[in-house]
C-alpha cells in the first residue's frame, strides 16, 4: 500500500542522492548545454556583467580550431587502433585460459594485474621502458648512453633502434607507443568479461561439437564466436567510449605536454582539448567540445549496437 | 572377440594411427596454447619487473648502455629519494583521508538509495530510476566544465571537500546495488514489518550483510578511484596541502623524456603501486567480481 | 553394428584431494548390444548410466575396459572418429543456428571422401527432418520451438550423419508429461525406420520398459540384470532391481520362511519347497493380489481408489516395509469401502523372497 507516510521516508531515504545529482548531475547538464550555446561564453567574463549572445558561433569555432582537428584525429586513431587490437589480443588470451586447466588461475591473476594500476605511474614506466637517454648520435664528449630497453630488445633482434618518445621522434613513433600502453591497459578488463563469457558457454554444445567432428577452427568460428557475442559487442562498445575519453595514458607516458618536447600537444585529445579550453576560461568553447564528444559516443554506441543486432542472435 | 578377420586388424591399426596422430597434434595445440600464454604474461608483466629493478639500480647502472636485468648492486637509497622528492608521506595522507570519507559517505548514500529503489515505494520511483540510469551516458567531462565552476563560487577549491562531494553519488553503484537487494526475498521485509522492525533496523540488519560482496567491491573500487583520480584534482586542488598521490607523482615527476633521474622516479610509481597491489593481493576476488559486473574503471 | 562393452570400467579421482576416496562410476560392465536394437541403460541417479553412455559416444575415456563397434576396437578412439549420433539431456542446438543450420552442422565437418555437395547436404538434412517431421520448420531457431520439437530436432542432428550408433541422454526428460508419451513412441519409430544401434539413458522404468528391446538396470556403477523388460520385471534378481521397476512399486514386506511356507506376520501367505528356514525380504507386485473372503493376508483396509479399468485398494500391515500396501484389482471385484479389513491371496507368480541381508533373490518352487 502507497501511504503518505511511506511516500515522505522514501524521498528522505533519496534526498541526499537527489540533492547531489541535482548539484552536480543535473545541473552541469543543463548548464553545459546553455553555455554551449552562447556566443564566446566566458565564466570569468560572465562574472564581470557581460551578457552573451544565443548562437552556435562556439561549435563553428570549435570545428574550424586547428587544434581540435588534431584531438579528434588523434582520438579516432588511437580508437581504431587499440579496439580492434585489443578485443582480438583478449580473445585470444581467453580462449587460450578457458581451454587450459592446470596454471589458469594464475595466470588469469597475472593478465588482471595492469588493471590494478594507476594509468600515470605506469605510464611513466612505459615511458622510461621507450626512452633514449642522452643524445642517441652521441659524440665522443656525450654521456654514454642507454637506448632504453625496448630498443634494447630491438637491437638484440637485429633492429635498429627507433626514437620514440624523445624530442625529434616521429608522430607515427608516438602512436605506436601510446597504442602499445594503451593495449597493454585495455586488456585486464577484456580478458576478464570475455573469460566470464566463455565460462558460461555450456559445455554441452563443445561435446556435441566433438561428437560431430568438428575442427578446432570450425568450432571457435561457428560456436564460440557467436555464443561470445553479446560479450563481445560489450567490450567493443565500452571499448569505444573509454577510447574518445583517452587521456590519462598520454600523460602518463608524455606529461602534461601531451607530446615530445618539441612537439608539445601533437598527441592532443578530446578531452584534453576541453580541459586546455576550460583552464583558460572559455567555457563556451569547452561546452561545445563536451557535447560534441557526447554526439560521438552516442552515435558510436548507436553505430555498434545496429551493426550488432544484426550479428548478435540474443 | 575371437574371430577377427586380417581385414579389420588392419583397419584397426589404421584407427590406431589416426589416434596417435590426434594425441600428437593434441600435445602440439597444448604446447602452443602455453607458450603464447606464458609471454603474454611475460610482456604483461615486464613494466612491473623493469619498475622494481630499475629502482634499485644506481643512475650510473641504469645508464649502462647494455642493460642490466638485475641490479648489480641493490640501491634502495632510491626510495627514501623518491619519498622525500615527491613529499609522498603528505600525498598518501591526502589521499588516504579523501579516499576513506568520500567511500564511507558514498556507502551509506548508496544503500539508501538502492534500498529506496529496491523496496519503498513512492509516485514516479520508475521514472526517476530511469532517468538516473540515463545520466550514465553522458560523459564526465560534460559535467565537470560546470562543477569546475560550481565549485570556485561555493569557495571549495584547495580543500578536501572539493576532492570528496561532487562524486559521492554513483548511479551506478546504485543500480548495482539495487540489483543486489532486490534479490533479497521480499518476504523477509515484510516478517520483518510485521514483527516491527524498523526500516533502519532491517536494512542494516539483514539488506546490508546479505549484500556484503556487493558494498566490498564498491569501497574497493571507490578507493581505487581515490588513488587513481588525477584530472579533477589536478584542476580544482593542486595546492601541497591537498593534492592526491597521483597528481603529486606527475607534478614531483615533469620530466619525462631525456636524461631523467629514472631509478628515483620508478621508486615513486613503485610505492604509489604498492598499496593497489597489497589490495588486490588480498582482495583479488572482490575486485574481479566487482570489474566484472561494474565494467569501469574507478 | 552391434557394441560390445567388455570389462567396462570408469574411476572418477575424487575431487577432493585430502580425502582420497575416488568415485567408482561404473564397474565392470561386460555386455553385448546386439545390432539394430533399442537398449534403455536404467538406473537412479549417480548409478553410471550416463558415463556409460559417454564412454560409448568417446567423450569420456574409460578407465579401463574395452568397447568394440562391430569388430573394431573402438576404446583409444576419439569421439569424431567413432560415428556416433549423440543426443544430449537438454538437447545442446546451437541457439544461434536455425534448424536447418543445425542440422546441416555435423554434415558440413565431413573432409576428405566423405564431403558432401551442398545439394547433398540439403538432401539429407531434409530427410532427417522428414524423419522426426520438423521439415516445417527449418527456418526457426531454436528459442522459436517447444520443447518437443527442440527434441526432434536434436536426434535430425544426430541422425543426419548416419551414425553407427545413436545415444540419446534422457531423452524424454525436459518434456511435460503428454508430450514424453507421445515423444516414445516416436522414438521407438524412428529406430525401427532406421535400424541404428540404439541406446538411452533413463531413471524412469516406465519409459525404458515401454520402448526397449532390452534393459540394463544399473546401481552405483554396477549392472544388476539385463533382459527383455518384461523377463526382468517378471524375474528380478534382487530386491533392487524389484523396487525400481514397476508403477505402482512392488509391495515390500519384512517376514520368514518356515516349515516350507512364507510368512507375512502370521499369515503364511504361501507354500512353497527348496528354501530353507530364515527371515527373508518378500516383494509382491500390486496386481499379484486376489481378493479372497477366506484369503491368506490379512490387511487393514484405509482406502479404494477407482480407475475405471481397475481399483486399487490401499491397505496396511504391519509388516510392510512402507506405511501401504497398494494392490491393482480388477474393477468387477467389488470391494466394500467401509469394511475394516480385506483379506488376500497371493499369486505365485507375483510373489518373490529375498536374502535378508544381501537382497539377492531366492528361488524356490511352488507346492
Amino acid at each position: 500500500m502507497v501511504d503518505q507516510k511511506h511516500q515522505w521516508k522514501a524521498w528522505i531515504y533519496l534526498a541526499p542522492a537527489i540533492i547531489l545529482l541535482l548539484v552536480f548531475t543535473v545541473w552541469p547538464i543543463i548548464n553545459t548545454v546553455r553555455m554551449a550555446f552562447l556566443n564566446d561564453y566566458s565564466g570569468l567574463q560572465a562574472v564581470g556583467g557581460r551578457v552573451f549572445e544565443f548562437g552556435i558561433d562556439n561549435f563553428k569555432k570549435v570545428v574550424d580550431y586547428k587544434e581540435f582537428v588534431t584531438c579528434l584525429k588523434n582520438t579516432c586513431l588511437l580508437c581504431v587502433t587499440t579496439v580492434p587490437i585489443s578485443t582480438i589480443l583478449a580473445l585470444l588470451i581467453a580462449v587460450c585460459l578457458n581451454s587450459i586447466k592446470p596454471l589458469q588461475k594464475f595466470l588469469q591473476t597475472i593478465f588482471f594485474l595492469p588493471y590494478v594500476t594507476n594509468s600515470i605511474a605506469i605510464g611513466m614506466v612505459f615511458a622510461a621502458m621507450f626512452n633514449i637517454v642522452g643524445s642517441f648520435y652521441g659524440t665522443e664528449n656525450e654521456i654514454v648512453v642507454t637506448a632504453g630497453i625496448v630498443n634494447n630488445v630491438i637491437e638484440f633482434f637485429g633492429g635498429t633502434h627507433i626514437n620514440w618518445i624523445n624530442a625529434g621522434s616521429s608522430y607515427w613513433a608516438n602512436i605506436v607507443v601510446m597504442i602499445v600502453y594503451i593495449v597493454w591497459n585495455a586488456l585486464p578488463f577484456k580478458i576478464l568479461i570475455l573469460l566470464g563469457g566463455l565460462q558460461s558457454i555450456n559445455k554441452q554444445y563443445y561435446d556435441a561439437a566433438r561428437v560431430d567432428g568438428t575442427p578446432r577452427r570450425r568450432v571457435f568460428s561457428k560456436i564460440t564466436v557467436p555464443l561470445l557475442s553479446p560479450m563481445l559487442v560489450y567490450v567493443v562498445i565500452t571499448g569505444f567510449i573509454g577510447g574518445f575519453k583517452e587521456y590519462s595514458s598520454i600523460v602518463g607516458i608524455f606529461g602534461e605536454n601531451m607530446g615530445p618536447p618539441d612537439a608539445p600537444r601533437r598527441l592532443n585529445t578530446m578531452v584534453g582539448f576541453i580541459y586546455d579550453a576550460l583552464s583558460t576560461n572559455k567555457q563556451g568553447r569547452a561546452s561545445a567540445a563536451a557535447l560534441i564528444l557526447f554526439g560521438i559516443i552516442l552515435v558510436v554506441t548507436l553505430i555498434n549496437l545496429q551493426v550488432s543486432k544484426k550479428r548478435v542472435h540474443y | 572377440m575371437a574371430k577377427k578377420s586380417v581385414m579389420t586388424t588392419m583397419q584397426e591399426k589404421n584407427m590406431q594411427q589416426v589416434s596417435v596422430q590426434q594425441k600428437i597434434v593434441k600435445i602440439a595445440v597444448k604446447v602452443i596454447v602455453y607458450a603464447f600464454l606464458i609471454a603474454m604474461a611475460v610482456i604483461v608483466l615486464f613494466p612491473f619487473y623493469w619498475m622494481i629493478i630499475s629502482s634499485l639500480k644506481s643512475l650510473a647502472e641504469y645508464r649502462e648502455s647494455v642493460p642490466t636485468f638485475w641490479p648489480k648492486q641493490i640501491l634502495l637509497s632510491n626510495y627514501v629519494d623518491a619519498f622525500n622528492t615527491a613529499k609522498l608521506g603528505r600525498l598518501f595522507i591526502n589521499t588516504m583521508i579523501v579516499g576513506v570519507v568520500s567511500t564511507l559517505l558514498s556507502l551509506v548514500i548508496t544503500v539508501l538509495s538502492a534500498f529506496a529503489f529496491a523496496r519503498l515505494e513512492f509516485k514516479g520511483k520508475d521514472m526517476l530510476f530511469a532517468g538516473l540510469l540515463a545520466t550514465m551516458m553522458i560523459p564526465g567531462e560534460l559535467f565537470t566544465i560546470t562543477n569546475y565552476s560550481t565549485v570556485t563560487q561555493l569557495g571549495w577549491i584547495n580543500t578536501y571537500t572539493v576532492l570528496i562531494v561532487p562524486f559521492l553519488v554513483s548511479v551506478f553503484y546504485i543500480y548495482l546495488l539495487r540489483q543486489n537487494f532486490m534479490q533479497i526475498p521480499n518476504e523477509l521485509y515484510l516478517a520483518a514489518k510485521v514483527d516491527g522492525t524498523s526500516d533502519i533496523k532491517y536494512l542494516w540488519k539483514v539488506m546490508v550483510p546479505l549484500a556484503l560482496p556487493t558494498l566490498i567491491s564498491i569501497t574497493i573500487l571507490k578507493m581505487m578511484g581515490a588513488w587513481n583520480s588525477y584530472i579533477w584534482p589536478r584542476l580544482v586542488a593542486n595546492d601541497e596541502a591537498h593534492s592526491l598521490i597521483t597528481n603529486g607523482l606527475r607534478n614531483a615527476f615533469t620530466e619525462t623524456t631525456g636524461d631523467v633521474n629514472y631509478p628515483v622516479q620508478m621508486a615513486a610509481v613503485a610505492l604509489v603501486s604498492a598499496p593497489l597491489f597489497l589490495v588486490f593481493i588480498f582482495l583479488r576476488k572482490y575486485i574481479m567480481q566487482g570489474v566484472s559486473r561494474s565494467g569501469i574503471k574507478g | 553394428m552391434k557394441v560390445v562393452l567388455e570389462n567396462l570400467t570408469k574411476i572418477f579421482p575424487s575431487r577432493n584431494k585430502k580425502s582420497g576416496e575416488e568415485v567408482i562410476a561404473v564397474n565392470d560392465f561386460t555386455f553385448t548390444i546386439p545390432d539394430g536394437k533399442l537398449i534403455g541403460l536404467l538406473g537412479p541417479s549417480g548409478c553410471g548410466k550416463s558415463t556409460t553412455l559417454y564412454m560409448i559416444s568417446g567423450l569420456q575415456k574409460p578407465t579401463s575396459g574395452k568397447i568394440y563397434f562391430g569388430d573394431d576396437d573402438v576404446t583409444e578412439l576419439s569421439t569424431e572418429n567413432r560415428g556416433v549420433g549423440l543426443v544430449f539431456q537438454n538437447y545442446a542446438l546451437y541457439p544461434h543456428m536455425t534448424v536447418k543450420q543445425n542440422i546441416l552442422f555435423p554434415l558440413q565437418n565431413l573432409k576428405g571422401a566423405d564431403k558432401l555437395s551442398k545439394d547433398e547436404m540439403l538432401d539429407r538434412a531434409l530427410n532427417a527432418a522428414r524423419l522426426v517431421q520438423i521439415d516445417e520448420l527449418m527456418d526457426r531457431k531454436p528459442s522459436e520451438l517447444s520443447g518437443g520439437q527442440q527434441q526432434r530436432v536434436a536426434i535430425a542432428r544426430a541422425l543426419v550423419k548416419m551414425p553407427r550408433v545413436l545415444l540419446l541422454d534422457e531423452p524424454l526428460s525436459n518434456l511435460d508429461a503428454r508430450l514424453r508419451l507421445q515423444t516414445r513412441e516416436e522414438i521407438r519409430r524412428i529406430q525401427r525406420e532406421t535400424g541404428i544401434t540404439t541406446v538411452f539413458v533413463t531413471h524412469d522404468q516406465e519409459e525404458a520398459m515401454s520402448i526397449s528391446d532390452m534393459i540394463v538396470v544399473m546401481k552405483q556403477g554396477i549392472v544388476q540384470q539385463i533382459g527383455k523388460p518384461q523377463e526382468v520385471y517378471d524375474n528380478p534378481i534382487n530386491l533392487f532391481v524389484a523396487k525400481f521397476l514397476g508403477t505402482p512399486p512392488i509391495n515390500v514386506f519384512e517376514g520368514k520362511v518356515e516349515g516350507g511356507k512364507i510368512y507375512i506376520g502370521e499369515d503364511a501367505v504361501l507354500d512353497i519347497t527348496g528354501v530353507e528356514d530364515q527371515p527373508v525380504m518378500i516383494g509382491i507386485r500390486p496386481e499379484g493380489f486376489e481378493l479372497s473372503e477366506n484369503g491368506a493376508l490379512k490387511c487393514k483396509l484405509t482406502n479404494v481408489e477407482v480407475m475405471g479399468r481397475d481399483v486399487s485398494v490401499v491397505s496396511k500391515n504391519d509388516s510392510c516395509v512402507s506405511p501401504a500396501i497398494r494392490s491393482i484389482i480388477n474393477a468387477d471385484n467389488k470391494v466394500d469401502p467401509s469394511a475394516e479389513f480385506v483379506r488376500y491371496d497371493i499369486k505365485p507368480h507375483k510373489i518373490f523372497i529375498f536374502n535378508k541381508e544381501t537382497e539377492e533373490r531366492i528361488y524356490f518352487e511352488v507346492k
